[in-house]
């Protein structure tokens, strides 16, 4: 089944790639959607059934050189169903949509119609490579599906090939995400030196050993965990967009619209906390590489929801909140509740694609209009898709009760985000004592309400402001559209309450449904010094005594030994249970937060519509530093990308050309101008003559060498 | 059949003897007849080296079908194969019907065209099946001549420049190991290549002129070697030949050059330099894996500002034979592993790349990167082949380029770490030429009035990549059928390089005690 689930979209992809000739160009988008649909049903059934992690699944063999052994296969525990609910959900809906969305395109000709095949063909074969991420069994095959993804995401990026502000982005994403590649590439090589293995569970085994182990890389001695938790998630800030290496998911929103959702926002982005929840056997012996991860993902946070505050184009204020998001799922992988991450990244998937197709929704609507200056009162042509985008926003703001007041069997009641939001805070905040992680989330939570709440205030409020005739024109999309809009709303209002207590409940549901042993704790005091570990049978034992005695009662821990269910939280790292027992005003403040941020957008573009523009005015330089994304292209177009360039013409003109071709010429300049007197009157028979004397000297050199040396 | 290997070497020289000797005049028929003939000949010719494939066995560490006859002066003719060298003689005769089909528009001098290259395989071929020393010389020198001739008289306009830049370049080189020849002769008393291997070079230290040389002959030895291999290979920083033999040659010419003339100095490192000298290159290792790692950054920069297609392609493989002499001088399973990987992947990947430069040269008759743009729109096939081999040369995992640099890359890191961080940025350089240059020719809106009736490929031409698209995609998902072949002996290889290092390590501690 769960080769079905890997194989159908590739299939499907080849099928609409280059059989559209054969069945037409519409059954080629049907082919490559059922295909799609098949392996989301079958992935919700895995889901739903699977047990522990097992044996992997093989496929076949792939690279063997000496000790090295990376196989196709396919590694099933609860990360790897997780992922593949996301991506074949998001990724069927996506099709289902692009019929739709793709149905006209300016950017195409009369008699270009073939797009649409290719349009499925590429969004097929990004999610074969994304699936081939989230079910490898090793690095080297889950490298393979991340510059999968990236060629498929540079493919779809540039799919519009005639503007060629799309072709720009579309390298610029590749070589941004290949600076991550290095590091991702840097610690496989680091990761099999150490452990003679690039397979995930011999990684884990060793992963306590690789803590006490030292390694020479570069100038001096590094620790092993360390060193390779820290070159592993530079991979993960290339494809994450982490802070530094975020540059390219702006400008990745040349792509057409559903390729931001699915791509730059539903899932490939997501692949970098992916890994690090992945690697979590290895991330929890990597304290220092950890803290990194938490300070980068709080600081990526906070600083991609300044600029999200600022920007007019409908995508890019998405695409800043996606960047956004992905930083909180890093500070909660990075404070070690791997499980709280993967919530926010499975939640996130369902409200941000569903933003992302609603703006898709209006900007089809307002023909390729993605100026939100340009639009205003669109809630009444549009009111799907304005209530859509009003969920949507619901749920990114954390729009809920906050579990202080009232709680439903330990559920609180809110929106998807809300929950998981909520248990990433509180997570920062147990995690990380209150500093700086905390703070700066509570922040990115306020702006993340202001700028979700100015796009729909802009959007769908107001006046109607731009172009007459586009606003005459303006309607409501299809309802091929409009149907994966509706699931995916369900999916943000619920997903975050049913499976609350699974990402975030206490540590012996987390437990159950990641297959991670624990036990009961006999002492409180003691926690964490004297458990039994890696006790097979701890989980039936432990779950039993769960149903009698009820739940909330008694306090677990974490038993695993690395290696042992789908991810790892040390028996010491007790985060995911503090973060159950934050203040009150902890646990309120996101949602005070939310609650100004509201205010302001309302006071801004509700009440007082001139402000906006009087603050920008009155604080230019602030503005302009927001705006422009606190110059970061600019000054990587001054550091990297221009001296690249000077010095690759200095090494060509001075390098090449003077100094080496120069010696060269120098010795060989007194045969130069007989070569070319020569060359003035030479007859192609001269070359022949000339050859033909070379063979006869190095014969009679060679004979008279070996006669005369043969002789002695 | 116990001369196979003969058989398969002197089949094109036949078909060119035959060419000269029989075809007469220069009208349309025998200009056809030529390319009809060499076309068979390379075709039947890789059809037989089929069988050398089949009769191979790669457990067999040991020269296998080897021949060994008497001729003139005493001489020894010698062929045979081992699992380093037969997939250089597969990919040999397999490309050499592509490259005769690629030229079917040739026009000036057909028959002497087709003898050139037909006389240049038999040289390759010999090249890579030749188990003594003077054998070996003649065939690696004379290789040159064709390769000389098919640039000077089928090449651009400043072909003669460029063929005697090419010529100087590898003659000096050539000198330098014929010199060490006869001295390996002088005291090895032999010039079979298995005796050689198994000869033990004097690695004494001594000092010339007050300087002290660590490894004594066996290292003076692989230097002279060092010079003609690095130049063939070719090693930054004498590489600067490449890139303007490739922009003279023909089509033709350039996926010959780069395909498989390049593999010969890879190919004479793995033969003579780590077995037979194994001090010499124990001792030149750190220079060596520095020049490599400075290659790969060296080249990739230099490719990011060319303005001609080929010239970019050319210093890309510059940069790409980098990753093969890391690996090979990483001297463990993954690098040499690697290194010959990538070198047979290359074959096809570079192959491919200036097949496609001369899809749109034979059109537009231009190199220049800004002729070109929007291509897509009128060639949606050629735009989906050039993608694929942009993507195999920044080596996608996926793609035969990916497994090559990857191993190199995993192999050299377990030697030496900062030489591999600076090789694995060659990944991020790679990318951004390849893909700007791609962009620049395919994408975007096609503006140029010169370009608006360009017709996308020809059956013919479409037929020509086809071979090498499902080698480059099938290596690369299954590249068991090369790693199994070569594992064997490169494992061989390894052991033998080992032990004479730890013998030499031993005798330099005794000698310090």
């Amino acid at each position: 089944m769960e080769t079905i689930i890997l194989f159908a979209p590739l299939v499907g992809a080849l099928i609409a790639g280059f059989g559209w000739r054969f069945i037409s160009i519409f059954g080629a988008q049907v082919v490559s959607t059922s295909l799609l649909f098949l392996a989301c049903a079958l992935s919700w059934v895995v889901f739903l059934t699977h047990g522990a992690h097992d044996h992997p699944i093989g496929i076949m063999s792939w690279i063997q050189s000496g000790t090295l052994n990376a196989e196709w296969s396919i590694r099933l525990d609860r990360l790897t169903s997780v992922m593949l609910v996301v991506v074949t959900s998001v990724s069927a809906l996506v099709h289902l949509y692009s019929f739709g969305y793709m149905a006209h395109d300016d950017q195409f000709r009369k008699g270009e119609d073939a797009y649409r095949a290719r349009f499925f063909a590429y969004l097929s074969f990004f999610t074969f490579a994304m699936l081939m991420l989230v079910t490898s069994d090793n690095l080297v095959q889950m490298f393979f599906g991340w510059e999968g993804v990236g060629v498929a995401s540079y493919l779809l990026i540039g799919f519009y090939y005639r503007k060629p502000s799309a072709g720009a982005a579309a390298i610029k994403a590749f070589v941004v995400n290949r600076v991550g590649d290095f590091g991702f590439a840097l610690g496989i090589f680091a990761l099999y030196l150490l452990t003679d293995s690039v397979r995930f569970q011999d990684i884990f085994e060793m992963a306590p050993e690789l803590a006490q182990t030292q390694l020479q890389f570069l100038w001096t001695f590094w620790n092993a965990a360390e060193l390779c938790a820290f070159l592993l998630f530079v991979g993960a800030m290339g494809k994450s967009a982490q802070f530094l290496l975020h540059t390219w998911l702006p400008d990745a929103m040349e792509g057409p619209t559903p390729v931001s959702a699915l791509i730059h926002a539903a899932t490939m982005v997501t692949a970098g906390v992916f890994l690090v929840c992945r690697m979590s056997p290895l991330m929890e012996f990597a304290p220092n590489a950890m803290a990194f991860v938490t300070y980068l993902g709080a600081t990526t946070a906070f600083f991609a929801a300044t600029v999200g505050l600022v920007q007019n184009d409908i995508k890019r204020v998405i695409a800043y909140s996606t960047c956004s998001q992905l930083g909180y799922m890093f500070v909660a992988a990075g404070v070690g509740v791997y499980s709280v991450a993967m919530f926010h990244l499975f939640t996130h998937a369902f409200f941000k694609a569903m933003l992302f197709l609603g703006a898709g929704s209006v900007i089809h609507g307002m023909h390729h209009e993605q100026d939100m200056r340009n639009y205003g009162g669109l809630r009444k042509k549009m009111p799907y898709t304005f209530w859509a985008m009003m969920l949507g926003t619901l749920a990114i703001t954390g729009v809920g009760v906050p579990s202080v007041f009232f709680t439903l069997g330990g559920v609180p009641l809110g929106f998807a985000g809300f929950l998981s939001k909520d248990a990433v805070i509180e997570s920062a905040f147990a995690g990380t004592a209150g500093g700086y992680a905390f703070w700066m989330l509570i922040i990115a939570a306020l702006f993340t309400s202001f700028y979700s709440w100015r796009l729909i205030f802009l959007t769908f409020y107001g006046k109607p402001r731009g172009d007459k005739n586009t606003h005459d024109h303006a309607h409501e999309s299809p309802s091929v559209m409009l149907v994966p809009l509706g699931v995916l709303a369900v999916g943000s209002i619920f997903a975050g309450m049913l499976w609350f207590n699974s990402f975030f409940g206490h540590t012996d549901t987390v437990g159950k449904f990641f297959h991670i042993p624990y036990a009961e704790e006999e002492n409180r005091d003691a926690h964490g010094t004297d458990h039994n570990k890696g006790d097979d049978q701890a989980d039936d034992k432990a779950a039993g005594a769960d149903k009698e005695k009820g739940k909330d009662k008694h306090h677990y821990v974490f038993t695993a030994a690395p290696g042992e269910g789908a991810i790892f939280m040390a028996p010491e790292n007790t985060v995911l249970n503090d973060a159950h027992y934050v203040p009150k005003w902890v646990k309120v403040s996101p949602f005070v937060a939310m609650l100004i941020g509201l205010a302001f957008a309302y006071l801004f573009y509700i009440r007082h519509p001139k402000w906006p523009a009087k603050l920008a005015e009155n604080q230019r330089p602030l503005y302009l530093f927001l705006l422009n994304k606190w110059y970061v292209d600019e000054l990587y177009d001054a550091i990297f990308v221009r001296p690249s360039m000077w010095l690759g013409r200095f090494l060509w003109k001075k390098g090449d050309g003077a100094v080496i071709d120069g010696a060269i010429n120098g010795v060989s300049m007194s045969v130069v101008p007989f070569l070319t007197r020569l060359a003035g009157r030479m007859q192609s028979g001269y070359i022949f003559t000339y050859a033909f004397a070379m063979v006869i000297g190095i014969a009679v050199l060679i004979t008279w060498m070996s006669i005369s040396w043969g002789a002695n | 059949m116990d001369n196979l290997l003969s058989i398969t070497t002197f089949l094109p020289a036949l078909a060119a003897l035959i060419l000269a000797v029989f075809l007469r005049g220069e009208d349309e028929a025998a200009q056809r007849n030529a390319k009809w003939l060499a076309f068979v000949a390379t075709s039947v010719t890789f059809v037989i080296s089929l069988f050398i494939l089949a009769q191979f066995e790669p457990s067999n560490t040991d020269f296998q079908m080897v021949e060994t006859r008497e001729w003139l002066l005493g001489l020894q003719y010698k062929m045979g194969v081992d699992g380093i060298s037969v997939l250089f003689v597969m990919l040999t005769t397999f490309l050499m019907p592509l490259v005769i089909a690629a030229s079917w528009d040739v026009t000036k001098r057909v028959k002497e065209y087709m003898i050139a290259f037909l006389v240049l395989e038999t040289l390759m071929l010999g090249v890579f099946m030749s188990l003594d020393l003077v054998l070996f010389y003649l065939f690696f020198e004379a290789g040159l001549i064709p390769m000389f001739l098919v640039i000077g008289i089928w090449g651009g306009a400043n072909r003669v420049y460029a063929s005697f830049k090419f010529f100087l370049y590898t003659f000096l080189g050539s000198v330098l190991m014929l010199v060490a020849m006869v001295a390996m002769f002088a005291e090895a008393q032999t010039t079979d290549i298995e005796a050689l291997m198994r000869h033990q070079f004097d690695f004494e230290t001594f000092s010339i002129l007050g300087v002290q040389i660590v490894g004594g002959f066996q290292t003076l030895l692989f230097l002279a070697f060092f010079a003609s291999f690095a130049v063939k290979m070719p090693m930054w920083p004498v590489h600067t030949w490449l890139p303007d033999a490739h922009v003279q040659a023909p089509t033709a010419g350039s996926v010959v050059l780069a395909a498989i003339l390049l593999k010969m100095g890879g190919y004479g490192f793995l033969r003579f330099s780590l077995p037979m000298f194994p001090v010499g290159a124990d001792v030149m290792t750190p220079l060596i894996l520095w020049m490599s790692a400075i290659a790969i950054v060296y080249t990739s920069l230099v490719a990011l500002v060319q303005e001609d297609m080929k010239k970019l392609i050319a210093y890309s493989s510059v940069a790409h034979m980098g990753y093969v002499t890391m690996g090979i001088f990483a001297a463990n399973q993954q690098g040499i592993d690697g290194a010959i990987f990538q070198m047979i992947s290359h074959g096809f990947i570079s192959g491919a790349l200036f097949l496609c430069v001369g899809v749109i040269y034979d059109r537009m008759h231009t190199r220049d990167i800004d002729a070109y743009g929007g291509l897509v729109n009128r060639m949606p096939a050629y735009a989906l082949i050039f993608m694929l081999f942009t993507m195999a040369n920044v080596g996608l995992p996926g793609t035969s380029g990916f497994i090559g640099e990857f191993l190199t890359l995993l192999g050299v890191f377990q030697v030496n770490t900062w030489v591999a961080m600076i090789a694995t940025t060659g990944v991020i350089f790679s990318a951004a030429y390849a893909l700007w240059l791609y962009r620049r020719v395919v994408f975007g809106d096609l503006i140029k009035e010169s370009l608006k009736t360009i017709q996308d490929m020809s059956l013919r031409e479409r037929a020509i990549f086809a071979p090498l698209v499902v080698m480059t995609l099938l290596l690369g998902v299954y590249p068991a059928p090369v790693l199994d072949m070569i594992g064997p002996s490169v494992a061989a290889l390894i052991d033998q390089y080992d032990i004479a290092r730890a013998a030499f390590d031993a005798a330099h501690q005794f000698a310090a005690n």
